[in-house]
């Protein structure tokens, strides 16, 4: 333990403690499957050669110093990357052993199934009830006893149904940030993806609506595969049940986040988890 | 001391205050200038008796209201023939508005204050605002029906205004009768002739046409009669009654009631009774049509076709501008093409007003109008509907003239929307069009009201083009009427800007239209005003509906 303690310089080991730890390998299905990835960004290789699998409602979460990839890698799940001018992208993606990248996939349905939660809380600038039917709105649902249902579940989901249940009509804009954070989360779970993807979530939020949204993805992972970018360690050691470390676009370690932290098998994934770098 | 002066700033914060107290008096200076001579207009003033004598004419009087004055310089006056000091350098003159056009030929008059005798305001001076003619000044004698006298003396001013009174209602149910009705019954003649004319076109001409035409056309024929016969009824007892007045020199005339607007005897009404008179000659203004070449009456029709032709620019510079600027913004590869197209856009803004109207004649005018013409009008050939200028093409016209405001104001607020709101909206399964039309172009919208707000702030003051594409000096009808299809495109209008340069510089009677011109300005700058303080309220709601995420 001590050795431990001092890798894994300031990260808590109880947090790695957790029950829910120990499932046993043989039990844990692929969801989203990473084969060769490399990404360009005009010319400029920015993943090299990215290969993981990520288990089906689990968290898996990315570490990394920052310009390492991580956010990249997150986006191409859900082709968000597709938005920029410039990128190539080579390898496979697959989700549920269909790859995401083919011809044949709509991007807007391949989005319904992989929901994201960026950085800053976006709401859009509509009432609270809006803000969470609009995944629903556009899929062309229109039943108001059915859009009430989910809004209702997918605040209670979000953990955030109590707060707001008596303002559901003012605007989303006048919510402290934890808040819309949630609530973002909340327009996330509404169209029920697979897979929810996390742009660290917390990273411009205070320590108790962090705290929050923690708990939150730990009741989440029960029914969505949830991906996390964090460039909190702590966060990571938290709420993960994987973690990959990536540094200069490349993977450089990816396993059980209680191995990882206590026990890397690389030289660079520890130096960074121990503060020498990063 | 000073380097540290100027090190401070203070300089700089000094010049740009005093540069935007400079912009404020002048706009201020403008408006109150404007303000002061166009609402003075409407002052009932008092009436001045002068007993005046010069050297060609014996002893005279003359009444009217002074208007202003002026120093004549010694040796003008001299040259005119007036008799001057020695010593003296100038002259007092005075200008005069005699009104009684129809015996003095002109309505003002200058005289000179040295052959005024004596000066007073009598009481029982009055004002006659006629139909023709212009005002008329000098006395009431007695009121007379059918060349009966029934008053005479100090009763014939109670009962001169009560006949007024009913003179003035005759009057209003004969104008109802010739635009409503008589009106109604013209355009469903003219109707019926380009039905039969298009029937003949297409050969379909037949009996049972020729039976069912003239069987309506005998109907509009009757109510016709039916309605001549009202006005004419109407029209006799109108010129039952008549004043019988006399003017500064004792010269009596008959003026049918019929064709007085207003009497009145300033020089006995209070300070309230002048308030009073002051707001109804100022609500006359606004919702009469103009009388006389444009030189008396109101201006309603011109405010009317200001606001409907800035109404319909507005309705379709919107819809074509936000389109643009969605597809240069949103779709376009963002390279050399559409850099060219941007700059073009820009600049198209720098284009003088006239070329626009030039264009509009040419094309829409004559091509697209004439086109229209031949294809769904040719019953009405060899008259024009479309293929003259009018309404709908002073109304493109404009559209085309702001919609460079429109695109630049819209392309603005979208590259204002944060990425992180479209990001969003994406990762909830929306497609690109679907993010734009929930979200992007919701949240530019006080982008885009800004746009047509200053869209509708450049067409309301635009002239030069709509010379040319259908605003003229008086339109007989209004654009929007109770025949069917109500609102009338093809029709020509009046329009304020117009209205000041006709009113201003192609009126014969310069004196009376100068004050005119003021208080068209005014109200010109009052629409505008109103026009964009309604596109800002607008906005502002938006804006609050839509405040963009502050970090």
């Amino acid at each position: 333990m001590t050795t431990a303690n001092q890798r894994t310089h300031g990260i808590n080991l109880g947090a790695l403690q957790r029950e829910d730890k120990t499932a046993p390998a043989h039990e844990l299905e692929t969801c989203i499957k990473i084969e060769n990835l490399d990404l360009y960004y005009s010319g400029k290789q920015a993943l090299h050669g990215i290969n993981m699998e990520m288990a089906r409602k689990k968290v898996t979460a990315y570490i990394g110093p920052s310009g390492c990839g991580k956010s990249t890698l997150l986006r191409c799940i859900n082709r968000m990357n597709d938005l920029v001018d410039g990128v190539t992208i080579k390898g496979k993606i697959l989700l549920e052993n269909e790859d995401i990248y083919d011809k044949s996939v709509k991007v807007a349905d391949l989005r319904r199934r992989v929901g994201m939660v960026f950085q800053k809380p976006n709401p859009f600038p509509k009432s609270i009830y809006e803000n969470v039917a609009y995944g629903l709105r556009i899929q062309g649902v229109n039943d108001r006893q059915l859009l009430d249902e989910v809004v209702e579940k997918s605040l209670r989901g979000a953990a955030l149904w109590d707060e707001v249940k008596h303002r559901l009509n003012d605007n989303a804009l006048g919510m402290s940030g934890g808040q819309q954070q949630r609530l973002v989360i909340a327009r996330a779970i509404a169209i029920e993806p697979e897979v929810i993807l996390l742009d660290e979530p917390a990273s411009a939020l205070d320590p108790i609506s962090t705290l929050k949204i923690e708990e939150l993805i730990n009741e989440l992972k029960d029914k969505y595969t949830i991906i996390i970018v964090t460039h909190n360690m702590q966060q990571a050691a938290r709420v993960s049940d994987f973690t990959a470390f990536m540094y200069m676009g490349e993977l450089i370690e990816f396993g059980e986040t209680s191995e990882l932290f206590t026990n890397p098998t690389k030289k660079q994934t520890e130096d960074y988890i121990t503060g020498r770098y990063g | 001391m000073i380097k540290e002066w100027f090190k401070s700033g203070a300089p700089w914060v000094w010049m740009t205050a005093g540069a935007v107290s400079v912009n404020l008096i002048l706009v201020i200076g403008l408006l109150l200038l404007i303000a002061t001579r166009g609402l003075g207009h409407f002052w009932p003033a008092d009436l001045v008796e002068y007993q005046y004598h010069d050297n060609e004419h014996p002893e005279t009087v003359i009444i009217g209201e002074e208007v202003g004055e002026s120093l004549q310089p010694a040796a003008q006056a001299r040259a005119a023939g007036h008799e001057v000091p020695d010593g003296a350098e100038y002259l007092l003159q005075h200008l005069v508005k005699t009104g009684n056009r129809d015996i003095l030929g002109s309505d003002f008059r200058w005289i000179q204050d040295q052959y005024i005798v004596r000066k007073s305001e009598t009481a029982d001076l009055i004002v006659i605002e006629r139909r023709e003619w212009g005002n008329f000044y000098g006395r009431l004698l007695a009121v007379k029906d059918n060349g009966a006298t029934i008053a005479e003396g100090e009763a014939a001013w109670g009962v001169a205004q009560e006949k007024l009174k009913d003179a003035l209602a005759l009057r209003n149910q004969i104008d109802k009768l010739q635009n409503g009705e008589i009106g109604a019954i013209n355009y469903n003649l003219e109707r019926l002739r380009l039905k039969q004319r298009a029937l003949e076109l297409k050969n379909a001409w037949n009996e049972e046409y020729s039976q069912q035409f003239a069987a309506k056309k005998q109907e509009y024929q009757t109510q016709y009669q039916a309605a001549q016969q009202k006005i004419g009824d109407l029209t006799l007892q109108l010129k039952q009654c008549s004043l019988s007045v006399a003017d500064a020199n004792q010269k009596r005339i008959l003026i049918p009631l019929g064709r007085v607007v207003k009497l009145t005897r300033p020089n006995q009404m209070s300070v309230l009774d002048k308030a009073q008179d002051y707001m109804s000659n100022f609500v006359r203004f606004v919702t009469d049509d103009p009388r006389e070449a444009n030189t008396e009456g109101g201006i309603f029709p011109a405010i009317f076709g200001t606001v409907l032709m800035v109404m319909l620019m507005a309705i379709v510079v919107t819809p074509f501008g936000v389109v643009a600027a969605v597809y240069l913004r949103e779709y376009a590869k963002q390279g050399l093409i559409t850099r060219i197209i941007r700059i073009s856009v820009n600049n198209l803004a720098g284009v003088p007003s006239i070329v626009y109207g030039v264009f509009g004649l040419g094309f829409f005018v004559y091509i697209i109008g004439g086109g229209i013409d031949k294809l769904f009008f040719p019953e009405a050939a060899p008259a024009p509907v479309f293929g003259t200028p009018g309404l709908l093409w002073a109304s493109l016209t404009l559209a085309l003239l702001t919609l460079p405001v429109v695109i630049v104001a819209t392309e603005e607020g979208l590259s204002r929307i944060p990425k992180s709101i479209r990001e969003g909206s994406l990762a909830l399964g929306a497609t690109k069009a679907e993010t734009l039309w929930l979200t992007v172009l919701p949240m530019a919208s006080p982008a885009i009201m800004t746009g047509l707000i200053l869209a509708v702030a450049r067409a309301a003051g635009e002239v030069a083009p709509l010379m040319l594409v259908g605003v003229v000096k008086l339109a007989p009808t209004l654009p929007l009427d109770g025949n069917f299809p109500y609102l009338h495109l093809d029709r020509k209008f009046m329009h304020l800007g117009f209205h000041i340069y006709d009113v201003g510089f192609q009126s014969p009677n310069v004196e009376a239209a100068r004050p005119l011109v003021y208080a068209t300005s005014l109200l010109l700058v009052l629409v505008i005003v109103g026009l964009n303080m309604f596109a800002i309220a607008i906005r502002n709601n938006l804006r609050e509906r839509y405040r963009a995420l502050e970090n």
